[in-house]
């Protein structure tokens, strides 16, 4: 291989570095583009606090605030039952389960990760949301809470990978440092391991969080679709995410609906690069800190 | 008769040669010669410079980040710093690294991997120098029925003396060990010393080493580094029995290091 | 309560909670096959919709999801590996390389179905491709980055730097070191990523919802800008928008998506755990 070929390679390389900035910058570029001729017809308060979103009625309205409430809903339900387990599940694999259950685990984990969202929608809709309409004595299954069950099995692979790698980034020294002193393994890792591995399960949950504001299929299959501000999570919602995935096939290019569609992904866009950042800062805040 | 040489010009020299990583001086001025097919062991105790100042031979320093040097480096009186072709300078001065690491490849690739690199591509001539590079190192005997087993497969001191085959296949003028036995059993270290002296006709060996008796038993001189300075260089004889400096007396009769 | 039984009330909870996240997967994986296997049949597989797709076979759909697929690798595979070259092998702490690696972070936390406004305002509208397999695998594609970037730069440091060492001291360039030291090494851990792509890109529904997917188009695609159906947005669509149809159709459908992901993922993870055992260094 001659020097010239070789610069030609080594220049691809650095190209395709700046390949994915090329992407994050365009992707908020398009959105950009499609979506802020709705603020001429819309002002921005109205668009994010408004209460109708009715976008074919005469005149429309596009007030995305019970998309926002909704998307809110099922975040919130799903993050109270993934957290708590998913965090358990990370420390029961790295800290108390036997090497090789440890590893089946994290293999079905990693198999449980994998499972298409829209799979986990269509079992949303004919098993669980029966059970939960029974269940409750509900008129209709597909419910924020239906949502929010199946997104936190969706998002508790995530959240329990990172949460285990952070924990097992502990060193070993400190747990054995605790045990020598008498400790339990309990309080080994309850007192000395859980805080060492805060900052990663932090940025664990707030990923697994992220995953489940940007989740589509499975909502918009689970949670009934009705544009309604939530007053409990027994009742239908429907999410921004759902919305864009329901809406868009319907709608004419330039239309004031087409650039809203727009403007709700530049508003999903900028929430879960809010959430990425911050997890990020935070494992590496973590990580300076520590020796 | 052995003493100053001095018509004879250095193959290496460096004048006042001193490297930072970062804020850290790791190398302090350093001059000193190394004469055509003579083997320089170059000892001290951890941290002292020692493979700081061999990767610089070869440019190696390059490679690590927030480096800075100052002084001058020599390669028969060619600057090396300003060595237009790093690749070039390190196919004349090649090295042979602390723990034996073959590539993931088998004998014959791995003695082969520097002379393809270098647009050698003929398999008769690649055989050719494949056999000449393993003769060199004492290793051809105890290989040449399984040249395509992976390097991985040999013993340790196999595998080092494999690594100095690989480094001879280039044909370098120079060639830098660094702690080529800190991984070694005894017999194995014999071999690879072996190796060395059978080497000195053709080329000049600088050798960085932990082990004192390794020094005294191949090196024709031995200089001492302590904390990035060259303390004293002489003939190894003469550091062993009657060093002049103190510091070196303190080192070999242990006291420190 | 002494120290001894709160470690075991913690442990059970902890145990429990593994329980919490395990079973319920386990058991919607169990009710897909009990309910799928008996629709699964040769012409369900190989047979084209019928009658509104209430009968027939799925064939076409996995063709355009084996389409996409191909397609999305195609792109991703040789930007993704060179990014991670770059990465792992060239840059220095340079604030570029700190602005690329938070590009990738965002580009893995998109939201997919925003991925799918981007692909149809980039590929369907403004380049002109239409509804079709080039404008869905392009998005598929710039979605799987992160995968293939993540899994090659892991696999390119796993690489032992002693063997970059080892090629610059006998004198090759830095690109003939990555090209014979490094990159052959990486290979193994390269794959898995690209398997793992696999599973995903067959898997995702809203990036394709506006790229690509047709509701209903028996036959077979000519074209890279034809669109095409796909299995996960065929099991939607037969999900929600056609009535009357039978439970076979949609418990078969599912299976056969669940049963292509997750074997494509078993493979992967033999494939890591059959290359982990046979490293030597």
């Amino acid at each position: 291989m001659n020097r010239w070929s070789e610069r030609m390679i080594e220049a691809a390389i650095r190209f395709s570095g700046f390949v994915s900035i090329a992407f994050v910058v365009m992707i908020f570029l398009f959105l950009l583009t499609e979506g802020h001729a709705l603020f001429r017809v819309t002002g921005l308060t109205d668009f994010l606090l408004g209460r109708n979103w009715h976008p074919i009625s005469t005149p429309p309205q596009f007030g995305i605030l019970p998309l926002l409430l909704g998307s809110l809903a099922v975040t919130a339900g799903a993050s109270m039952m993934a957290v708590p387990l998913g965090i358990g599940t990370a420390v029961f694999i790295a800290e108390v389960a036997p090497k090789r259950l440890a590893g089946i685990l994290k293999v079905g984990v990693e198999l449980i990760a994998a499972i298409p969202s829209v799979v986990i929608g269509f079992v949303g809709m004919v098993l669980v949301a029966p059970v939960v309409r029974e269940f409750f004595s509900l008129p209709v299954g597909l419910t924020a809470f239906t949502g929010s069950l199946m997104l936190a099995l969706m998002s508790m692979p995530t959240m329990v990978s990172i949460a285990e790698d952070a924990i097992h980034a502990v060193p070993r020294q400190y747990k054995e440092a605790a045990l020598a002193m008498g400790a339990t393994r309990w309080q080994a890792i309850y007192r000395v391991i859980l805080p060492a591995a805060r900052p990663g399960i932090l940025a664990a949950v707030m990923l697994g969080i992220g995953r489940v504001v940007g989740e589509t299929m499975a909502v918009m299959m689970c949670t009934g679709g009705a544009v309604a501000i939530p007053s409990t999570l027994l009742q239908p919602v429907r999410t921004m995410t759902a919305t864009i995935a329901a809406e868009m096939g319907e709608t004419v290019r330039g239309s004031p609906h087409y650039n809203a569609l727009f403007a709700i992904g530049i508003v999903l866009f900028l929430i879960t690069l809010i959430i990425n950042v911050t997890a990020d800062l935070v494992i590496h805040r973590g990580r300076r800190d520590s020796p | 008769m052995v003493a100053a040489q001095p018509d004879i010009r250095p193959k290496i020299r460096s004048e006042e040669w001193s490297v930072w990583y970062g804020e850290r001086q790791v190398l302090r001025s350093v001059t000193l010669g190394v004469r055509a097919n003579e083997i320089l062991s170059i000892i001290g105790p951890a941290n002292s410079g020692k493979t700081t100042f061999l990767r610089s031979l070869n440019r190696l320093i390059d490679v690590a980040r927030g480096v800075r040097t100052s002084g001058r480096l020599y390669l028969d009186e060619e600057d090396i710093r300003e060595a237009r072709e790093v690749e070039a300078l390190r196919k004349r001065v090649g090295m042979v690294l602390a723990l034996p690491a073959p590539l993931n490849l088998s004998v014959f690739e791995n003695v082969a991997y520097g002379p393809r690199r270098h647009h050698i591509g003929e398999r008769a001539r690649l055989e050719e120098i494949v056999e000449k590079s393993l003769r060199a190192a004492y290793l051809w005997d105890e290989v040449k029925d399984r040249l395509h087993v992976s390097g991985f497969a040999l013993s340790g001191g196999q595998q080092q003396r494999l690594c100095i085959a690989r480094t001879l296949a280039v044909e370098p003028e120079v060639i830098l060990f660094d702690e080529p036995c800190s991984g070694l059993d005894p017999i194995s270290t014999a071999r690879v010393e072996e190796a060395m002296i059978g080497l000195k006709k053709k080329y000049t060996q600088v050798l960085v080493t932990n082990n004192n008796m390794q020094a005294a038993r191949v090196g024709d001189r031995t200089a001492f580094f302590l904390m990035g300075e060259l303390i004293e260089l002489g003939e190894t004889r003469a550091i062993f029995t009657a060093p002049k400096n103190q510091k070196t007396e303190g080192y070999l009769s242990g006291r420190f290091g | 309560m002494s120290a001894r039984h709160a470690q075991t009330i913690a442990f059970a909870l902890l145990a429990l909670s593994t329980l919490l996240v395990v079973l319920p997967a386990l058991f919607m994986v169990f009710f897909l096959v009990r309910n799928g296997l008996p629709a699964l049949s040769a012409e369900f597989l190989l047979g084209e919709p019928k009658d509104g797709m209430r009968a027939g076979g799925i064939f076409p759909a996995i063709v355009g999801s084996f389409c996409l697929v191909v397609g999305a690798i195609t792109v991703s595979v040789p930007i993704g590996v060179l990014t991670a070259i770059y990465l792992s092998e060239y840059s220095s702490d340079s604030a570029f390389t700190r602005l690329v690696r938070l590009a990738i972070l965002n580009l893995a936390g998109v939201p997919s179905v925003v991925y799918g406004l981007f692909g149809m305002g980039l590929f369907v509208y403004f380049l002109g491709f239409g509804q079709s397999i080039m404008a869905g695998a392009l998005t598929l594609s710039i979605m799987n980055l992160p995968v293939i970037i993540t899994a090659t730069r892991e696999a390119l440091q796993s690489v032992p730097p002693s063997f970059r060492e080892v090629s610059l001291a006998l004198g090759a360039t830095r690109w003939q070191t990555v090209r014979y030291a490094v990159l052959p090494n990486a290979i193994p851990g390269i794959l898995t990523g690209v398997i793992l792509e696999v599973s995903r890109a067959a898997g995702e529904t809203a990036p394709i919802l506006f790229t690509v997917a047709a509701f209903y188009l028996p036959g077979l695609p000519q074209s890279v800008f034809d669109p095409v159906m796909a299995l996960p947005y065929h099991l939607y669509s037969i999900s929600t928008q056609v009535p009357n149809i039978s439970a076979g159709m949609r418990y078969g459908t599912a299976l056969t998506l669940v049963g292509l992901v997750l074997s494509v993922n078993v493979v992967a993870i033999f494939l890591r755990a059959h290359l982990r055992r046979k490293r030597r260094w």
